[in-house]
């Protein structure tokens, strides 16, 4: 009951935040959050450290772009197959990954994410530098006109939330029970007869195929799709909201990725606006050294501890 | 506990659906708002950045800090050089800060896609350091002004001149991204069209530090010029290893976008003799001395980029144009700007074109070898003055839209 209260006033003050903060700010923190979620699902569940997961972020960003741009069709069929291409690029690429672990895992995800950066520099679609630029956002299901912010906000928020609990679902799930027991002793899992690569491997896809859902949406939020995407700053950008939040967390990645954009959205324009990343560096060592398990695990601690 | 929750959403719901609808028509408009967005402490930073701030500053008390008895502000963010950084700051300036003109606007990338976000929004860009001259063809708007130079005019007052004193085989060294594959282009084309031809190039990454692969390249193309298509640092570095590796006895090198900064930086030894081409030199006349006098306490002693200047004079000019419109509503103001001259310490027989090209007077200058400079800062000699409608793409050529279904 308490639980259920609390999820419903989170919704209810994601409903009336719009009115109170900038809708595209927020649409922001959305794509994050849902970014940092999907990364979440790999790192706190199955314990795979993926430092390449910009990748989908980009993927499913320019597909969308792409397609919205030069085809007239709707929304939701651009997010689709976006989401769908992050997926393929996450079969392929896990594929070759889960074969291995450990440092040796981050180091293939990162080649194969600077391969895959390479491709979009060069590919004449994506438009180099310049990104692709003047992504229409559309008609949701050819009837609703997203062009408004607000409307385009609640269109955002249906979509974290459907991500949200995919996830939710996933972590709950009879399957998410056998990725927590491979995180936690990987040979005992093998030897109970379970067959941890494909169970890795279908995490990876559910994972880079939500990263790309967020990559998809923030192209039509912001109406661009940019290197940046796809650049492994982005990538290193998830872990720290992730590890800020609190990994393994159901909502640790949401308030990380809230804390890290507000932040940078805050300082951009005060008198600390050079020093964006050397606070950063600063938040992410005090994280580090203070709170090992990020916000919303701590938080945790302090309630399991007094109440 | 069910009726709580019911509770709360309904109110979320019904005050959200309220303000939506009241949230349209509040557009205040007690003063105008400049957004100044540059690259303010990166590659770039030097040629635009703080500079680009503190002009337009200078610009908007000049004026008099006040346009139609309502003040003036100024307020600027960092892009970083980032499209996507650009152009959520821009949204956001529009959207929610009621800004109404946005200047300085330095690497094309980040330029293409604010200047989406600005004509979507109806506010004007007034565009101060790109070099891409697409702004004003296929991607132009009524709502672009770009004002100091592009690439077409860079490539007409360089190479042209140097084509048809024969040199005729040329080798670019370009940097790998839009605004270089654009100027190589349109270099390209001058060459050709005056009976050069183009024997060579590379494409170096940008950020390049190490340049000797690129220049030993180019030394074995036999060019009779190599053509450095890149701008700032990597200019810098590879002319000093063009200079080094003895590439500049062979071969003339020609700088095809220098900024004032850069020159600075070259060893004298290194860069004496290059020509090149400039929207604005601050040793012109006394005019252009007395500005940049007033500038350089602004700007730490620094003399002004020519994006700098740019940025002023296209300010005073946008504030004139709002004083006698009336109005600061951007079609209103637009047509204003383009209906009136421009003449000042930049700009001279200059006019805003109806493409949003403003056509004025380039200056084809010299590097002055150490013993012939007064100063530290006396860069140029200037060798030609190149009239406007020579030096920059005729609105026709162009193929801008919606200026040429105007006629």
């Amino acid at each position: 009951m308490n639980n259920k209260t609390l999820n419903f006033s989170i919704l209810a003050l994601a409903l009336a935040a719009p009115l109170v903060l900038y809708p595209v700010f927020l649409m922001k923190v959305l794509c994050f959050a849902l970014f940092a979620c999907a990364f979440n699902l790999l790192l706190g569940f199955v314990g795979l450290l993926s430092f390449g997961h910009a990748i989908f972020l980009g993927s499913g960003a320019y597909i969308t772009g792409h397609l919205m741009l030069n085809y007239s069709i709707t929304p939701e069929v651009g997010i689709l197959a976006g989401v769908g291409a992050s997926a393929l690029i996450g079969l392929i690429y896990g594929k070759l990954a889960v074969k291995r672990e450990g440092i040796y895992f981050a180091m293939v995800t990162l080649a194969l994410a600077q391969l895959m950066f390479f491709f979009y520099l060069q590919a004449p679609f994506t438009g180099g530098e310049d990104g692709l630029q003047g992504v229409p956002r559309g008609f949701l299901f050819g009837l609703i006109d997203l062009s408004d912010n607000l409307t385009m906000y609640y269109f955002v928020l249906a979509i974290f939330i459907a991500g949200f609990l995919l996830i939710y679902r996933t972590i709950h799930s009879p399957f998410g029970q056998v990725l927590k027991a491979i995180r936690e002793n990987e040979a005992r899992a093998i030897s109970l007869g379970y067959k941890v690569n494909n169970y890795k491997l279908q995490a990876f896809v559910i994972s880079a195929a939500l990263a790309g859902l967020a990559g998809s949406t923030k192209a039509l939020v912001f109406q661009l799709a940019s290197l940046n995407d796809v650049h492994w700053f982005m990538s290193g950008e998830v872990v720290l909201m992730t590890l800020l939040g609190g990994m393994g967390t159901i909502w640790g990645p949401v308030l990380g990725a809230g804390t890290i954009v507000g932040l940078q959205n805050f300082l951009a324009s005060g008198p600390l606006a050079n020093y964006i990343h050397v606070v950063m560096g600063v938040v992410f060592v005090v994280c580090v050294l203070a709170f090992r398990q990020g916000l919303v695990g701590e938080l945790q601690k302090l309630v399991r501890k007094n109440f | 506990m069910k009726k709580i929750q019911k509770t709360l959403l309904t109110t979320a719901l019904a005050t959200a659906m309220t303000m939506s609808a009241t949230a349209q028509a509040s557009l205040s408009d007690d003063k105008v708002k400049i957004g100044v967005l540059a690259d303010m402490g990166g590659v770039y930073a030097d040629v635009c950045g703080p500079g680009c701030v503190e002009a337009v500053k200078m610009a908007v008390e000049d004026f008099g800090g006040k346009v139609l008895g309502k003040p003036i502000e100024v307020v600027s963010a960092d892009d970083q050089n980032k499209p996507d950084i650009g152009s959520v700051k821009v949204r956001e300036w529009v959207e929610k800060d009621q800004v109404d003109v946005v200047t300085g606007l330095v690497s094309s990338a980040v330029t293409g896609a604010v200047t989406k976000v600005l004509t979507a929004n109806e506010k004007i860009a007034l565009i101060s350091t790109s070099a891409s001259h697409a702004f004003t063809t296929k991607a132009c708007s009524p709502f672009n002004a770009h004002w100091t130079y592009d690439v077409v005019s860079l490539a007409n007052g360089t190479v042209k001149p140097m084509v048809q004193s024969g040199k005729k085989k040329w080798f670019f060294i370009t940097a790998d991204y839009a605004f270089g594959h654009a100027l190589e282009k349109v270099a390209t084309g001058v060459i050709k069209e005056n009976g050069g031809e183009v024997v060579g190039g590379v494409r170096a990454p940008l950020g390049t530090s190490d340049f000797s692969s690129y220049v030993l390249q180019a030394q074995s193309s036999g060019a009779d010029v190599v053509a450095l298509a890149n701008a700032g640092a990597d200019m810098v570095n590879s002319l000093k290893t063009a200079a080094e590796f003895g590439l500049t006895e062979m071969a003339d090198v020609a700088g095809l976008l220098v900024f004032t900064p850069s020159a600075l930086a070259l060893d004298p030894d290194v860069s004496a003799g290059m020509k090149l081409t400039t929207g604005f030199y601050w040793n012109m006349d006394d005019q252009t001395r007395e500005w940049t006098k007033r500038f350089q306490k602004r700007n730490g002693g620094k003399i002004p980029a020519m994006g700098q200047a740019g940025a002023y004079s296209a300010t005073m000019h946008y504030l004139k144009a709002v004083k006698e419109a009336g109005t600061d509503e951007s079609k209103a103001v637009m047509a204003q700007m383009k209906s009136m001259p421009v003449e000042d310490f930049f700009s001279r027989n200059g006019y805003l074109r109806k493409d949003g090209r403003m056509v004025h007077d380039m200056l084809q200058v010299k590097i002055k070898p150490a013993s012939e400079r007064q100063t530290v800062q006396d860069l140029y000699t200037i060798e030609k003055v190149i009239a406007g409608d020579d030096a920059f793409l005729p609105l026709e050529k162009g193929g801008c839209g919606f200026a040429l279904s105007q006629k």
